[in-house]
C-alpha cells in the first residue's frame, strides 16, 4: 500500500527537465507557485496551466504517473470544491431547498481546483525529475546564507539525506516485524478500535529499538569515516549553472509576466 | 510403507511483482510432503525461493496456484485461512530477536499463548515449559529481553513460538550471525526439543554442513523449484550435483569425492567427521593396520 | 618487504567504567602489508580490539600507536581514521547515502578532497569491488553482500594504509560471503593494504597470513594458520571450530596414524588419506 504512492517519488530519466540544476528547478517551482496565486482571471491562470503542461510534457514521463499522484487527493478536492460551491455569497444561480449555488461560488470552486491540482502537478515535476540527494544538496545550497544566522543548515541537510536513505529500510523492517507478530497470532484486522490500537505496540516497540540501534551504529560508522560536521567539507557533485538553466528560468519569468499582464488587462 | 506427511504442497506456485517488469516465479510448481516427527532441512541460496515457500506453510502468503494441505486439510479451502493455523504451524523468522517487545522475558514468551486466548494457568505452564526447553532460567524470565546477550535473545524469541505448542515448527536460519558455540547450542536445543515432544521441525539453512549434522531429511531448492527431497544420506549421495548448483557441501564430502576419483571407494556416503573417522579405521583394521582407540 | 608497524599495541588493557576487564595486557604488532585474522567467539573482546585500532576507543592502560602516533592524541585523530578504515558487521547500518556513489564519496567529502579527485577515486574504488555498474543504484535495494562491497569501496576511496573489518560476513549468505572474502584477499595483493579481519569463521581465518586467537581478552594463539589450527583440542575448548579435515586428521592421528597435523584443505587431506589407504 505504501508503495503505491507516487507523490514525492523520483523517476530517473534524461530529459531536459531532468538535466536542469536542482536549485534552479526549486526556484522555478517557486515562481510557478507565485503565478498560481497572483492569477485571478481565467485567462491569466490558463497561462500558468500552460506553463505547467509544457514542463510536464518536457519530462517525457507518461501522463498516467501524474494521474496516480492525484488519486489520493481526489476526496479532499471534491469536499473543498463542494464547500466552495454551496457556501459562498453572491448572485444565486440555482437553489435547492436550503442549498444555494452562487456564481462567485462556482468561480471560486473552479479556481481552487485548478490551483490545487496545478500545485500538485507542478511540484511533482520537481520531485519526479530530481533525485532526493540532489534536492537535499540544492536545499542546503539555497539556504546557506541562513548559516550566518546560526541556523544549522548543513545538519538539517544531513538529516534529510539519512532519512531518505533509511525510509525504505524501515518500511521493509516494519513489514518483517508485522509478519513475525502475525506468526505469533497477532491480529491487526479484527477487534475493537482499542484492541487494534493495542495490537500495534508489538510492532512499534521493536521498530523503535531497531531504529535506535541503527542510529547508534551509523553514528559510529560516520565517525570512522572522518565525519566532523559541515566545516571544510567538499562535495563530489558540484553544480554549475548551465545556459539551459538560465533559459529555463527566463521562460518561467516570461510566463509570470504574462500572468500579471493578463490580470491587469482582463480585470 | 508410505511415510506420513504432516504438511503437503501440491503444484505450489507464487509469482513476485505480478504485472511489473520485475515479475518472476519465486516458487515454481513445488509439490512435497513433510514427514511427521523428524527434522527436515530446507537448503538453497538466496533467491532460491525457500523463504517464500515456508511463508506459505502457515498461510502468511497465499499461493497464486496450487494448494497447501496441513494435517490433510486444504488451508485455504474456504478462501479464508484455516482458523488457528498460525498456532499449529509456528514460524520463527530470521533474526527473531528483533521482534521482542515486552518489558520482561516472561511476558514476551507469553505473547503467543495469550493471543491463543488460553486461561492464565495454562499460559504460565507453557511459558515455563518453553523456557526450560530452551535453557532460559527462571531468573532470566524476570529480566528485560533487551538486557540479554545476542544468543540469549535468540533463544527467548524461539521459545516464544514454542510456547504456542505448534505441531509443526519452522525456523528460518535459526543460527544466522551466531558464533560456533551459539550455533551448536541453538541447533542442539532444537534437536532435543524435536525428540522430546515429537514435534515436526523444518529448518531453513544455507549450510549443508549444519544440515548434515542435524537434519533427518533434506529439501534442496534451486531457482524456485524443488531440486531434490530425500533422507539426508541419499541427498548427500548427490553432493557433486549439489555443489554444481552453487551450494557449499561439507569439506568431508569433498574429500571423499576426491578419494573416489583416486579409485578409493567406500560403500556408504560419508559427510561427517565422525563417520569418516569410523570408516577409515574400519578399512585400515580390515587390512590389519591401525590400532584401536 | 617492509616490516613497518602500522598498528602497535603495548600492554594494552581495556575496560568500561566499573565493569570487568574486556582486554588484558595485549601486545600485538600489525606489520605493513600483512593479512591478519583475529579469531574469537562472541564476547571474547575481539570487537573491542578493532575499536582500539582507530581511536574510537582508547586503552585504559598501555598504548596503541597507529603509524607511530598515540591514539590518545586528539589532534591526529582524523589522520588515524583516514589511515585505518573500518568496516562493520551490519551492512545496513553503515551506508549513509541513498545512492551508491554518493555513499562511497562520503569519507572523501568529509576530508575536504577536491570534487574532481573525489570523482576519480570513487570510480576507481567502485571498479575495485566490482560495483561500478551499480554506481547510480539505490543503496537500500542492494543485497547484503553488495552493501558490504560498497562499504569497503567507501574505505578504499580514502586510500588507507590499513582496513579493519569487524565480522564483515556474519550477516551474509554464502554467495555474499564469498564475494566479500575475495575482495578482502585482493586488498593486500593488489593495493598493498594491510588487512585485519575480525571473525569467528575459521574458514575465513585460514586464508590469512597470521591468525591471532583471542579468548577472554587475552591472546591465546598467534601464528600462521597451519600451526594455529593444529591445536584442535584447545580451539574446541575455546568454542571455536577447526576445519573438518584438520579435525579428521587429528582424530586419526589419535588412533596411531602419523599424518601431517597441519593439513587445512580438502586436496591435502585427500592426498594424505590416499597414501595410507592405498598402501
Amino acid at each position: 500500500m505504501l508503495k503505491d504512492i507516487t507523490l514525492g517519488q523520483y523517476f530517473p530519466g534524461n530529459s531536459i527537465v531532468h538535466r536542469l540544476d536542482a536549485g534552479v528547478k526549486i526556484i522555478i517551482t517557486m515562481v510557478f507557485v507565485v503565478m498560481l496565486f497572483t492569477a485571478d482571471t481565467f485567462v491569466s491562470i490558463s497561462a500558468g496551466v500552460l506553463f505547467m503542461v509544457m514542463s510536464y510534457l518536457l519530462t517525457r514521463l507518461t501522463p498516467s504517473l501524474m494521474l496516480k499522484s492525484l488519486r489520493p487527493v481526489v476526496p479532499i478536492l471534491i469536499i473543498t470544491a463542494l464547500l466552495n460551491v454551496f457556501f459562498y455569497e453572491g448572485d444565486v444561480v440555482f437553489r435547492l431547498w436550503f442549498l444555494k449555488i452562487t456564481d462567485d461560488g462556482l468561480k471560486n470552486a473552479a479556481f481552487m481546483l485548478i490551483r490545487v491540482v496545478s500545485l500538485i502537478v507542478g511540484s511533482s515535476v520537481l520531485t519526479y525529475t530530481t533525485s532526493p540527494i540532489e534536492l537535499t544538496h540544492a536545499i542546503e545550497k539555497l539556504l546557506s546564507p541562513l548559516k550566518k544566522l546560526k541556523l544549522p543548515v548543513h545538519e538539517l541537510a544531513m538529516m534529510m539525506t539519512i532519512a531518505l536513505r533509511f525510509v525504505p529500510t524501515l518500511i521493509e523492517e516494519t513489514d518483517k516485524i508485522i509478519s513475525a507478530q502475525k506468526a505469533r497470532g497477532a491480529d491487526f484486522e479484527n477487534g475493537s478500535l482499542r484492541e487494534r490500537a493495542g495490537a500495534i505496540v508489538p510492532v512499534i516497540v521493536p521498530l523503535f529499538v531497531s531504529a535506535f540501534r541503527r542510529a547508534e551504529e551509523l553514528a559510529l560508522a560516520m565517525e570512522c569515516r572522518c565525519y566532523r560536521g559541515g566545516d571544510g567539507r567538499t562535495r563530489m557533485r558540484t553544480s554549475h549553472i548551465k545556459p539551459s538553466d538560465i533559459a529555463a528560468f527566463g521562460v518561467s519569468l516570461i510566463f509570470l509576466a504574462a500572468v500579471i499582464a493578463a490580470d491587469i488587462i482582463f480585470k | 510403507m508410505k511415510s506420513v506427511g504432516i504438511l503437503k504442497t501440491q503444484n505450489l506456485t507464487y509469482v513476485y511483482g505480478k504485472g511489473t517488469p520485475f515479475e518472476r516465479k519465486a516458487v515454481d510448481n513445488v509439490s512435497l510432503s513433510i514427514k511427521k516427527g523428524v527434522i527436515t532441512g530446507i537448503i538453497g541460496h538466496t533467491g532460491s525461493g525457500k523463504s517464500t515457500l515456508i511463508q506459505h506453510f502457515n498461510g502468511l502468503i497465499k499461493p497464486d496456484e496450487g494448494k497447501v494441505f496441513f494435517d490433510g486439510n486444504d488451508i485455504w479451502e474456504k478462501g479464508k485461512i484455516m482458523p488457528g493455523l498460525r498456532f499449529r504451524v509456528g514460524l520463527v523468522f530470521q533474526y527473531p530477536e528483533y521482534q521482542l517487545f515486552e518489558d520482561t522475558v516472561y511476558k514476551d514468551i507469553a505473547y503467543g499463548p495469550k493471543n491463543m486466548k488460553l486461561p492464565a494457568n495454562e499460559i504460565k505452564e507453557r511459558v515455563h515449559e518453553a523456557a526450560s526447553f530452551f535453557g532460559i532460567s527462571p531468573d532470566m524470565l524476570r529480566r528485560s529481553p533487551f538486557e540479554l546477550s545476542g544468543g540469549q535473545k535468540r533463544r527467548v524469541a524461539i521459545a516464544g513460538v514454542m510456547a504456542m505448542r505448534p505441531e509443526l515448527l519452522i525456523l528460518d536460519e535459526p543460527a544466522a550471525g551466531l558464533d560456533p558455540i551459539g550455533r551448536k547450542t541453538v541447533f542442539g536445543l532444537i534437536r532435543s526439543y524435536c525428540i522430546r515432544t515429537g514435534c515436526t521441525v523444518i529448518i531453513v539453512s544455507h549450510s549443508m554442513e549444519d544440515m548434515a549434522e542435524y537434519a533427518d531429511r533434506i529439501v534442496v531448492m534451486n531457482q524456485g523449484g524443488l531440486f531434490c527431497h530425500d533422507d539426508t544420506p541419499v541427498v548427500f549421495s548427490r553432493a557433486d550435483e549439489i555443489a554444481a548448483i552453487g551450494l557449499d557441501v561439507p569439506q568431508i564430502s569433498k574429500v571423499f569425492s576426491l578419494l573416489r576419483k583416486k579409485d578409493i571407494m567406500f560403500d556408504e556416503n560419508i559427510y561427517t567427521v565422525e563417520k569418516a573417522k569410523e570408516i577409515i579405521k574400519e578399512y585400515l583394521s580390515r587390512k590389519g593396520g591401525a590400532e584401536d582407540c | 618487504m617492509s616490516s613497518e608497524k602500522i598498528i602497535s599495541m603495548e600492554n594494552v588493557s581495556f575496560s568500561y567504567e566499573n565493569t570487568a576487564q574486556i582486554l588484558s595486557d595485549l601486545d600485538i604488532d600489525i606489520k605493513s602489508g600483512s593479512f591478519v585474522a583475529v579469531l574469537g567467539h562472541n564476547g571474547s573482546g575481539k570487537s573491542t580490539l578493532a575499536r582500539l585500532a582507530n581511536a574510537i576507543l582508547v586503552p585504559s592502560q598501555g598504548t596503541v600507536r597507529v603509524l607511530g602516533t598515540d591514539t590518545r592524541d586528539d589532534e591526529h585523530i582524523f589522520d588515524i581514521r583516514k589511515n585505518v578504515g573500518m568496516v562493520f558487521q551490519n551492512p545496513d547500518n553503515q551506508i549513509v547515502a541513498a545512492i551508491v556513489e554518493e555513499d562511497v564519496a562520503f569519507g572523501l567529502e568529509n576530508l575536504g578532497t577536491p570534487p574532481d579527485e573525489i570523482r576519480l577515486r570513487v570510480d576507481e574504488a567502485l571498479k575495485a569491488v566490482g560495483m561500478y555498474e551499480y554506481r547510480n543504484h539505490s543503496s537500500g535495494m542492494l543485497s547484503g553482500g553488495q552493501k558490504q562491497r560498497v562499504a569497503i569501496a567507501g574505505i578504499i576511496a580514502m586510500r588507507p594504509q590499513c582496513i579493519v573489518l569487524d565480522e564483515p560476513t556474519a550477516m551474509l549468505d554464502p554467495a555474499g560471503r564469498k564475494d566479500v572474502m575475495d575482495i578482502i584477499g585482493m586488498l593486500g595483493k593488489k593495493y598493498g593494504i594491510t588487512v585485519v579481519l575480525i571473525t569467528h569463521y575459521m574458514d575465513e581465518a585460514v586464508k590469512a597470513d597470521r591468525v591471532i586467537v583471542i579468548d577472554d581478552g587475552r591472546v591465546l594463539l598467534d601464528d600462521v594458520p597451519k600451526k594455529v589450527f593444529s591445536n584442535v583440542e584447545l580451539l574446541k575448548e575455546t568454542g571455536l571450530d577447526v576445519p573438518q579435515v584438520t579435525e579428521l586428521i587429528y582424530e586419526l592421528n589419535k588412533c596411531g596414524l602419523e599424518l601431517d597435523p597441519h593439513i587445512l584443505t580438502e586436496e591435502e587431506c585427500a592426498e594424505a588419506l590416499a597414501s595410507v589407504l592405498k598402501e
